[in-house]
């Protein structure tokens, strides 16, 4: 890095160089960036217009016949279907109670875990253990846990003296969705807690120490330094756990299969199923599609919202 | 409750002995029980990984579940090994994780480059669709990509001529070059590129470097914070991916590890053998993890900080 002084030439030299200069810097510049243009192109952008195309068509994944254009013939089918409203409630059930439950847990979680210390990094890493295993993993040992003679019934009946009989929590229409529930967020409140932390070392310390100056307890302290100063974390936080809510899929494939009854199965989980195991395409496409307008429109509330408030 | 990093400093400031109150206590209770509910479950996996099924049954009812006491041995991954090709997933799941980091690395710093250190026309609206493509979700456009990959063609040879195939299912590039270009790698590359000196690029013009000179000599050598997080953010989804992976592979010797749980779905599930695999699919992650645990969290971390 001896070249570093060398700045003050650099530009007297520029200036003297052909206009040509510009012209070959535009073309250089695009080439940088045509490799990932070429592949965003080709793997996000074509199957996303795609995914607007053929909602409107009967294309199957794999067909001997050739694609026809039905209009809205998928969107009736959908809405007339009692399952797509079934799943959308359930995704509905699922996010309110994980969006709110998942960032307050993980906040709390942060606040634990500010700060130096040993104690505290050991902690960190603990609660973030989850977050690296694999959410099909995870699903796989809940789904042990949950079983009727299981982990979590052995120690209910441990810690109640066999007062209290646990139930085969998965198969259970009541329990299926609460379960997968609390499982989700075991396994990423980890993820929220250090985006929440990353929020927590923007707010300055001598913020704290002029309201501890003023006389502000912990509680105030909170509500008028810390809450404020998260507004742009809370935002995020709000936005990519309610996506992350909304797209719920591998926990119900591999737990429950959408059951029992039906009591887990979600727009994602049913447009795997139609898009893939009925491999009617045109169909899943129409899924997909509300589904993302589904997401476009809970974000674009939140940071509506979120904007709102503050001005 | 968030006084904690403001007392931390001041303690640090004053430096008094550390006094145990019934406070400090308090929370240290709390950090511990949070702390046994996260890591509950991971570690009976790997204790009942190690033991007979009549024993993880037996230990249910007491601690003893969580102790790795009792009949220990490795017979639950050698049922493993024999039953199902563990060593072929986990192989299979390196080579694509793998490649997939080390293309996604190169392209998408290569492309940040393009973007952060040159000028060129159109280059606000290619940052500005690369932005945009955050907002949308892989479940989005999964089904459509599944019924585009079946159409791509591919050019193959059959020892003496080359010739055309359509479809992609059931290959190790369909598990990799649909998550090379990655707009939040592009991001993340973009924003540590812009907080270092031009001067450096235009010293090295002088020098008579060429712009993938500056890019490979001077930029990249610069930039292991920004290499650390986008490896590990591609990492991780690679070496967890489920759904891609779940539609368009069939074959046997090209599956990654999460789809080897499949085999433990069939009649009479042993769940030792299946805590085994559980546990040989998320070690490496694991121990990776331990061993870079700062980066791991800082990248997690930069991710937040766009918001």
């Amino acid at each position: 890095m001896t070249t570093t002084v060398a700045p003050r030439t650099t530009t007297s030299r520029s200036r003297t160089r052909p206009p040509s200069k510009a012209h070959t810097r535009s073309w250089v510049g695009f080439s940088f960036t045509a490799p990932a243009i070429v592949m965003l192109l080709v793997f996000f952008f074509v199957p996303l217009i795609l995914c607007f195309l053929l909602a409107f068509t009967n294309a199957r994944l794999i067909s001997g016949e050739p694609t026809r254009i039905t209009g809205l013939d998928n969107f009736q089918r959908l809405f007339s279907d009692p399952l797509f409203w079934k799943s959308l409630r359930n995704t509905a059930y699922f996010a309110v109670v994980v969006v709110p439950m998942q960032s307050a847990l993980a906040l709390l979680l942060a606040i634990l875990v500010n700060g130096q210390g040993r104690a505290k990094n050991f902690f960190r890493t603990l609660y973030f253990v989850p977050v690296v295993t694999s959410i099909v993993v995870v699903s796989i040992l809940w789904r042990f846990m949950y079983a009727s003679d299981g982990l979590i019934n052995s120690m209910l009946q441990l810690v109640t003296f066999n007062a209290v009989q646990g139930t085969d929590w998965l198969s259970n229409t009541s329990t299926a969705m609460p379960a997968v529930i609390l499982m989700s967020i075991w396994q990423a409140v980890g993820f929220h807690m250090v985006i929440w932390l990353a929020g927590l070392q923007t707010i300055p310390m001598d913020l704290y120490e002029a309201a501890s100056l003023d006389g502000a307890g912990r509680w105030d302290q909170f509500r008028f330094v810390t809450w404020p100063g998260l507004k742009n974390t809370r935002t995020f936080i709000l936005v990519t756990i309610t996506i992350a809510a909304l797209s719920l899929f591998a926990q119900v494939q591999v737990m429950t299969s959408g059951g029992p009854l039906d009591s887990t199965s979600t727009v994602v989980y049913q447009a795997v199923r139609a898009g893939y195991t009925q491999q009617a395409t045109g169909y899943a496409s129409a899924i997909s599609l509300v589904f993302f307008a589904l997401v476009l429109t809970v974000s674009l509330i939140q940071q509506f919202l979120t904007r709102d408030k503050d001005a | 409750m968030t006084t904690l990093t403001h007392k931390a400093a001041s303690r640090r400031a004053s430096k008094p002995r550390r006094k145990i109150t019934r406070g400090t206590v308090g929370l240290n209770v709390a950090r511990l029980v949070l702390g046994l509910f996260f890591a509950f479950p991971i570690v009976f996996m790997l204790v009942s990984s190690l033991k007979p099924d009549e024993q993880i049954f037996g230990d249910l009812g007491s601690l003893k579940a969580f102790l790795p006491v009792g009949h220990l041995s490795l017979d639950n991954y050698r049922t493993t090994l024999d039953t199902v090709p563990a060593l072929r997933f986990l192989l299979n799941s390196i080579v694509v994780s793998g490649v997939t980091v080390a293309l996604g690395l190169f392209i998408n710093s290569l492309a940040a480059f393009g973007l952060s250190r040159l000028q060129w026309k159109g280059r606000k609206i290619v940052l500005a669709l690369v932005l945009a493509t955050l907002v949308v979700p892989f479940e989005t456009f999964a089904l459509p990509l599944l019924w585009w990959v079946n159409h791509l063609p591919w050019l193959t040879h059959d020892g003496f001529t080359l010739l055309w195939t359509e479809g992609w299912l059931d290959t190790y590039r369909v598990q990799i070059l649909p998550f090379v270009a990655n707009a939040f790698s592009i991001y993340l590359f973009y924003s540590y590129f812009q907080s270092i000196p031009k001067e450096l690029d235009e010293a090295a013009i002088v020098d008579g470097a060429g712009w993938f000179r500056i890019y490979r000599s001077i930029i990249m050598p610069l930039s292991g914070p920004a290499i650390a997080s986008v490896s590990i953010l591609t990492f991780l989804p690679a070496w967890n991916s489920y759904l891609w992976p779940l539609m368009v592979v069939q074959t046997e010797e090209l599956r990654p590890v999460m789809l080897g749980v499949s085999y433990f779905f069939q009649l009479n599930v042993e769940w030792g053998p299946m805590m085994a695999y559980s546990s040989m699919i998320t070690i490496p992650v694991l121990a990776l993890f331990l061993a870079f645990q700062r980066n791991f969290i800082g990248s997690i971390a930069a991710s937040g900080v766009k918001g």
